[in-house]
């Protein structure tokens, strides 16, 4: 549906050359909600922009639903942009104009008849849950209302993509979960394809499919949200899930590494998916000389998956360890020790 | 006094049309200048650095002269234009080049504050750049606008008065034939009254269309 091919930006400053972008490659299915992490200034913004050409990629290729947008003529790459909807962090309202005259101005911009606009925004603004508000004006809503109204916006002229640009950014947690849930819902019923830029990794967590993490203007890593959460291959990816997971080893634990004796060891145990149901722990200890105590632990739910991270003392002899560790590994669960010096 | 009631009701009339006439016709032409200085500065719609610079210096030039110096200087233009160089409709004319360059300026002001995301928002729905003026940048920088305008109407209503200093006649033209040469201090004060009931007036119909229209 997106397809970026060794996309460049560059922006000439008046002292030297900034890369915002720097030969991204990304592929994004119809349908899908692809998420795009990344700090302040890792160029997530010229990469949404690319998308609808705001901003036009100074070397590569970029193509949404089979077209060429570069290749394009103004009037044609107008045509285009009407199926290509965007929502904004600071939603972009006319303040001078109410939430129906918001809701209409692409269909009017379009030169849809008059009786079918009114259908169209009564029909969006019911969905988005706001069929009261048509006749409000903007600075007389909440942010979240004003997000779905920008929501609605963007549906109007019936868009197979739906870029959104920090869109939960300036939202308080609640808000953004409702506008989270909004999007899961447009994506579901008009089988839309999202592309969600955000700095938030709750926002990946929450309705993304997959994600890529944006470092200097560079995809450092890209792949579906269970992986990237489970096995973060960059430390920055890794940086963005510990926002969110707090799979921190606690000071309490390296506390225990200094006085420990030579018989306990300290394990990280990784529970993806289908094992997060398994009683491991009990297993171990009932069929190995081990004594299992757990002194750290978090579960959470990616993409209505279960997945968990324990850190947990086996206390014991060491061959009896070493083969329950074993028979961790052979669940497929990732287990790892936790030493003494990695603080 | 030295006049009758006739008279400054048929001065008053004269400035009435003076401003009114005046402002239409730079209302006009700021429109469009101060749209284009928008539009062609640098990252907007049409950018075009020639454009923008040489209209910038053009709107300074004019905006430097005094409206004294500037009636006297373009007395040509003016007997070009309107065929005399003496009364009301003379006096139009340099009252347009006077107001026309402050109006672009004021117009450029409120366009510029429109927010940017909104234009961009514009952009994203595929908007054409007529589209984008008509519809986005007016409609949103309309209750700014009005304001501008308001303080170029008053504008206009002191350089009326200034035109009077030549012969342009209106209420200005009274106050100086009679009230300051004449020392009719009677009609002295009664064309400045007039005059500030005028602004008061101007004023609070601008601030309360804009108001209405911003609606906050």
């Amino acid at each position: 549906m997106i397809t970026f091919e060794r996309v460049s930006k560059i922006y000439n400053g008046k002292q030297q050359q900034i890369k915002a972008l720097d030969d991204v490659n990304l592929h994004i299915e119809k349908g899908e909600i692809f998420g795009v992490i990344g700090f302040s200034g890792a160029g997530k913004s010229s990469l949404i922009r690319c998308v609808n050409l705001l901003e036009r990629p100074s070397s590569g290729k970029v193509t949404v639903n089979n077209q060429d947008l570069l290749s394009l003529s103004p009037k044609d790459l107008r045509e285009a942009k009407r199926s290509i909807g965007m929502i904004f962090q600071h939603f972009n309202l006319l303040n001078a104009k109410t939430v129906f005259a918001n809701v209409a101005m692409p269909l009017l911009l379009a030169n849809v008849p008059k009786d079918e606009v009114k259908r169209r925004v009564i029909e969006l603004l019911e969905f988005v849950g706001l069929k009261d508000k048509a006749d409000n004006y903007p600075d007389q809503l909440s942010g979240g209302q004003k997000q779905r109204v920008g929501i609605a916006r963007a549906l109007a002229t019936k868009p197979k993509v739906l870029l959104c640009d920090e869109a939960t950014s300036a939202l308080d947690p609640e808000t953004t979960k409702s506008i989270l849930q909004l999007l899961k819902k447009i994506n579901e019923e008009y089988n839309l394809t999202i592309l969600i830029i955000t700095h938030e990794m709750g926002v990946i967590r929450e309705i993304c499919d997959k994600v890529a993490v944006l470092d200097e203007g560079k995809v450092v890593e890209a792949g579906s949200v269970f992986e990237v959460f489970a096995q973060p291959k960059t430390e920055i990816a890794h940086k963005f899930v510990r926002s969110v997971m707090h799979d921190d080893i606690p000071r309490s634990v390296y506390e225990l590494l200094k006085v420990r004796d030579q018989r306990q060891k300290i394990y990280r145990i990784v529970f993806l998916g289908e094992s997060t149901g398994r009683p491991l722990l009990s297993e171990i200890a009932k069929q190995y000389a081990v004594d299992v105590n757990v002194l750290f632990g978090s579960i959470t739910e990616l993409q209505g998956t279960p997945f968990g991270n324990l850190i947990v003392k086996l206390d014991g002899d060491e061959n009896e360890i070493n083969r329950a560790i074993m028979h961790i590994h052979q669940q497929k669960v990732t287990v790892k020790e936790v030493l003494a010096d990695v603080s | 006094m030295l006049v009758n009631g006739q008279q400054i009701v048929e001065a008053l009339w004269e400035t009435i049309v003076m401003v009114g006439v005046s402002l239409l016709f730079s209302f006009v032409i700021g429109l469009i200048l101060g749209i284009l200085l928008v539009v062609t500065r640098k990252g907007h719609l049409w950018e075009n650095k020639a454009v923008f610079t040489v209209l910038n210096a053009i709107i300074n030039v004019f905006r430097s002269i005094p409206f004294i110096i500037l009636m006297v200087a373009v007395i040509p233009f003016t007997r070009l234009v309107v065929g005399t160089s003496i009364g009301t409709a003379a006096a139009i004319v340099p009252m347009i080049l006077y107001a026309g360059p402050y109006i672009a300026r004021l117009i450029e002001n409120s366009l510029l504050e429109v927010d940017p995301g909104v234009m961009e928002a514009a952009q994203a729905m595929g908007a054409t750049p007529k589209q984008i003026i008509m519809r986005f940048l007016i409609p949103e920088a309309l209750s700014s606008l009005l304001l501008g305008i308001t303080i170029a109407t008053i504008g206009l209503v002191g350089a009326s008065a200034m035109a009077g200093a030549v012969g342009g006649g209106g209420l200005g033209d009274l106050a100086i034939t009679y009230g300051y040469q004449r020392f009719d201090t009677l009609v002295m004060i009664i064309t400045v009254g007039i005059l500030v009931i005028m602004v008061q007036g101007l004023q609070s119909t601008g601030n309360f269309i804009s108001k209405k229209i911003r609606r906050r």
